[in-house]
């Protein structure tokens, strides 16, 4: 790993720096991270998330490990999935969860949260195609309610149902006689402009070793 | 209906207690005349016998006095004891107040009840009973079940704010108190500052625990659990090192006699006494950590050495003028760790079981005693004396909460908000230790005792009730942020997978992992304390614990599925494409919502749940356990039907038999894999389909590229209508369930496959081992199950 060698090492972090905007502490601790999930390897493979316990429990571990390895976060492409990831593949998908930083401009503020609606957005849409179908949300509110199959089928209905609530925020009354088919990128901003994307959507990075919640 | 229960409850032991104490009267008053004629009495009201004295045996004798003692407390505790179960009845009871109220109300009554007979009360409390045998339990009760791990991590903070606190408290109140003191209109002035410090300090003395079952539902964060859990164990040591640092003051000199040469030896000696007992008990928790790594074959002592080695340091310090309290505090904390590896399960029950209810006699006794004080002639009310002291209780704490927070947020990288302080504020509730410190005042030292202890007295009522009482709802307003607005369906489902998303992310950052935690720490621990202090047979206990944890997982998801076919399916049905755009009536969004809420997987809670007077155990835990008693019920049975392995039974049955997964990697064993085969007679245990399904559909989503591979998949929905009437059988399917998974867990499972028809079996059963053993060959932890494989060979 590039920050191993000394002489280019405060190169590389200031580069990284600039690059996700993380501060030089927090690269570190986050590099460390990375040679305990890799095993001291210079890359990542989705294995590797196995050795994670705690993710286990976790319904959509499969989306949060391919979100990982999705061509269109690491800004590699507009599809695919890559194999592996070094360690600047994944500051970058980290810096989606840093707070948003208040004291930057308005513009600014709008563009990282868009980013962060841009990130879980891609968590939806699975094939890469920019819109979000029938069957992808359902996917997901299956996964949501842990695959259990008794609910299988409410799960479709609850799926239609907010594809339905979805249809009635996008287009509104004018079109009654449309098919509503998918949800676009911009109809999801739409939808989620009440949530507060911005605490739930970040980590602090600050210190790492107490088990505290920012709020 | 619960709280007529209580009253019958109450008003029972009233009148044993009356009538008690009316024969104890009497006999009380027999014995003390000397008259011999008087002896009669008691032997007329019963049978009679002779007229003569003394030369006949009585067939009926009452003996009051002998039992005094022991029967009264006993009487007391189990008073105390019923008014709590009635309290617990009443469900909405705890979240009102705490149960201080209930134990002080108990208190007052008994009191009443002695003061209205005019019985002398047992002398169940002076100074070396309380300190001696009254006080360890309720520190020992404390220490012990303190979380460790957070209280490591904010100890810096922990230590700011409950040594400072306790000082500024107390030398603020005292000062402020010696203040007022010296206006002449009060009639105070014989109070010297020595004694107003000394009730600065034990009016000090908080006990905020009581009052976190109050708001234990409103989401207090960790952090502000962590302050107030160690102010409280930290606050009686420090107030008690004070207190008998002052009382040696006030014996020693006269307060002109005091230079500042014995103020700093006061502050040397407050140092070294909280140093030294801490030392003390962490001496004492490796000893006696190393000691029950010895003890497999004489489990039932190890309880004992817990307490005994406990209470041993507690006197060991106290000999040599340490803190105590401080010494069995850091003993508890110490022994924890390593005596719950070392001790058996059992042990481990009965030693958290014994130290509750040691301290909660405890504090029930103290607080009754309290209560017998509040009824009696023995109060000086002085109304300045009294409203001030409260009044300065509530600036003095506000004051150093607010100014000492104010400091530490600034080193700290999570700072407390104002919220939070306030709650911290709020939460000074005084207890049983005030009181006893004031009670225990030597007299001759303190004239105006009495005043002191109405004072004290004010105060605990005060705090505990008003206090008590108010902080539920003001936690609860504070904790409100936005307004109650019914949220979509989509924001609900956004809202949900952002939370496991940020989850995800922290796991994988490593942000609740226990690996970053004080690692030097973890290292010399693993290194050297481990080696000497646990057992050898460490591999046993972690195949032991692998299994509890993975019990545990599955525990989690069968509950899940389990709990989930009792839902009402009152879904509409709509059609299957969104043809237009139609209108969610509001009943369907309810009805969606609701579904929703049971059945979405929680995100991880990682706030802590302490109970002063109760041992709550978890969700999860109750729900394992359940578990696993059916498990082990059904079990029984199966052994007793006799059931052999499954191929031995003539093919020509038509029987539903399942495929069983191997455990893969035991960390994504859980998620993965089911295992679902049991042997079975009839076709009457249908549950098992629905846990294949279930890890089918797992190991769909978790294998998405290789979906089409997954051939099981396919030949169980051919089966579908067999399968689909066990979704009815909610509990049934629980206990197959149990009893499936019990028994796949052992090396030779009894062994199934799906089988429908007959031509589609064979290929299903191939298609199922290919994938079986693509598996174990991925995962490489098949070993169990390789042997099982071959039987399936065998039968084709």
């Amino acid at each position: 790993m590039g920050v191993a060698h000394s002489h280019s090492a405060s190169e590389e972090v200031r580069e990284l720096e600039g690059k996700t905007g993380f501060s030089s502490d927090q690269i570190e601790k986050l590099h460390r991270r990375f040679k305990q999930l890799s095993g001291d390897q210079p890359t990542i493979r989705k294995e590797n998330f196995n050795n994670v316990p705690d993710l286990e429990l976790n319904p959509i571990r499969s989306k949060i490990v391919r979100a990982f390895f999705d061509h269109r976060n690491l800004r590699k492409g507009p599809s695919g999935l890559a194999d592996e990831i070094n360690f600047e593949d994944f500051l970058t998908i980290m810096s989606y969860f840093r707070p948003i930083d208040t004291t930057m401009g308005e513009e600014q503020v709008a563009q990282s949260r868009k980013e962060k609606l841009r990130f879980l957005f891609h968590m939806y849409d699975a094939n890469s195609d920019g819109r979000i179908t029938l069957e992808e949300y359902r996917n997901v509110v299956e996964e949501l309610l842990s695959g259990n199959p008794h609910i299988k089928e409410s799960a479709g209905s609850i799926a239609e149902g907010a594809m339905m609530e979805a249809a009635s925020v996008c287009l509104g009354q004018t079109e009654p006689d449309q098919v509503y088919e998918a949800i676009t990128f911009e109809d999801f901003l739409k939808i989620l402009q009440g949530i507060d994307i911005e605490s739930k959507m970040h980590i602090c990075f600050l210190n790492m070793e107490t088990m505290a919640l920012c709020h | 209906m619960a709280l007529q229960m209580f009253m019958t409850f109450g008003s029972w032991n009233c009148l044993l207690l009356l009538v008690a104490l009316e024969y104890s009267k009497a006999s009380s008053d027999v014995n003390e005349s000397a008259n011999s004629t008087a002896q009669h009495a008691p032997n007329a009201w019963f049978a009679a016998s002779s007229s003569e004295p003394d030369e006949r045996i009585s067939v009926f004798e009452l003996d009051y006095d002998y039992v005094q003692i022991p029967y009264e407390v006993t009487l007391w505790i189990l008073l105390a004891s019923l008014a709590k179960i009635g309290f617990h009845l009443y469900h909405k009871l705890p979240g009102l107040m705490p149960e201080s109220c209930l134990l002080i109300l108990v208190g007052a009554l008994v009191g009443g009840i002695i003061f209205g007979t005019d019985h002398k009360s047992p002398p169940v409390m002076d100074s070396s009973i309380y300190f001696l045998y009254l006080l360890p339990p309720i520190v020992l009760e404390g220490g012990y079940f303190m979380p460790t791990r957070p209280f490591f991590e904010n100890i810096g903070s922990i230590l700011w704010w409950a040594v400072l606190g306790a000082l500024i408290n107390a030398l603020g109140i005292g000062l402020s108190l010696y203040l007022i003191c010296q206006v002449q209109a009060f009639g105070l002035g014989d109070v010297n500052l020595l004694q107003n410090l000394l009730f600065g300090s034990l009016i000090s003395a908080v006990d905020p625990v009581a009052v976190l079952a109050v708001f234990e539902e409103a989401r207090v964060n960790e952090q502000l659990y962590m302050m107030i859990f160690g102010e409280a164990l930290l606050n009686d040591g420090i107030t008690v090192v004070l207190y008998n640092m002052l009382i040696a003051f006030t014996k020693m000199h006269k307060f002109e006699d005091i230079e500042p040469v014995d103020i700093l030896a006061g502050c040397a000696r407050f140092i070294i006494v909280g140093v030294g007992g801490v030392m003390f008990g962490i001496v004492f928790g490796f000893i006696s950590a190393f000691i029950t790594r010895f003890t497999q074959n004489i489990s039932a002592i190890e309880p004992l050495i817990v307490f005994m080695f406990s209470y041993l340091s507690y006197l060991a310090a106290e000999t040599l003028y340490l803190s105590g309290i401080l010494a069995i505090t850091a003993c508890a904390v110490t022994m924890k760790k390593y005596v719950e590896e070392n001790v058996s399960q059992t042990s481990y029950t009965t030693i958290k079981y014994f130290m509750k209810m040691l301290s909660s006699v405890s504090e029930t006794l103290i607080f009754i005693f309290m209560g017998v004080s509040t009824v009696g002639k023995n109060h000086e009310w002085n109304w300045a004396f009294i409203c001030f002291t409260l009044a300065f209780c509530q600036i003095w704490r506000a004051i150093s909460v607010f100014a000492l927070f104010y400091v530490s947020n600034q080193f700290r990288t999570f700072p407390f908000s104002i919220k939070d302080q306030c709650i911290i504020f709020y939460s000074g509730v005084r207890g049983a230790g005030s009181f006893s410190l004031a009670f225990l005042l030597p007299l001759s030292l303190f004239p105006r005792k009495k005043m002191f202890v109405t004072a004290t007295l004010v105060v605990i009522y005060f705090t505990v009730f008003i206090q008590g009482i108010t902080i539920g709802p003001l936690v609860r307003y504070l904790d409100v942020k936005k307004t109650n607005k019914k949220e979509s369906i989509n924001e609900e489902l956004h809202i949900r997978l952002m939370d496991h998303l940020k989850a995800g992310i922290e796991d994988v950052c490593g942000h609740w992992s226990h690996y970053q935690v004080r690692d030097k720490f973890k290292k010399f621990d693993h290194r050297y304390l481990r080696k000497i202090l646990i057992r050898e047979n460490l591999p046993k206990s972690s195949i032991v614990s692998l299994y509890k944890k993975l019990e545990m997982k599955q525990a989690i998801e069968m509950v899940e599925t389990g709990i989930l076919s009792s839902t009402a399916f009152s879904i509409p049905h709509q059609a299957q494409r969104i043809q237009g755009i139609k209108r969610l009536s509001p009943e369907d969004v309810e009805s969606i919502r609701d579904i929703l809420t049971c059945n979405m997987y929680q995100v991880r809670q990682r706030t802590l749940s302490y109970n002063k007077y109760n041992l709550k155990p978890q969700t999860s835990e109750k729900q394992a356990k359940e578990i696993l008693i059916r498990r082990q019920n059904t079990l029984r049975e199966s052994m007793r039907k006799g059931h052999s392995l499954p191929w031995g039974k003539p093919a020509g049955t038509k029987n539903i038999r399942y495929l069983s997964f191997p455990y893969g990697n035991p960390q994504s064993a859980g998620r993965d894999t089911r295992a679902a085969g049991f042997s079975d007679d009839d076709g009457s245990n249908p549950g098992s389909p629905s846990i294949t399904f279930s890890a089918h559909s797992r190991i769909r989503s978790l294998q998405k590229q290789q979906a089409p591979e997954i051939i099981p998949m396919k030949s169980l929905r051919r089966g579908g209508k067999t399968l689909s009437f066990g979704y009815q059988r909610s509990t049934s399917q629980e206990e197959h369930m149990g009893g499936s998974r019990r028994v796949a867990l052992r090396p030779k499972p009894p062994f199934h496959a799906v089988d429908e028809e007959g031509e589609s079996g064979g290929e299903s059963e191939g298609e199922a081992f290919a994938v079986r053993s693509r598996w174990t060959t991925d995962r490489g932890h098949g070993r169990d199950y390789h042997r099982s494989h071959s039987p399936l060979l065998q039968r084709k």
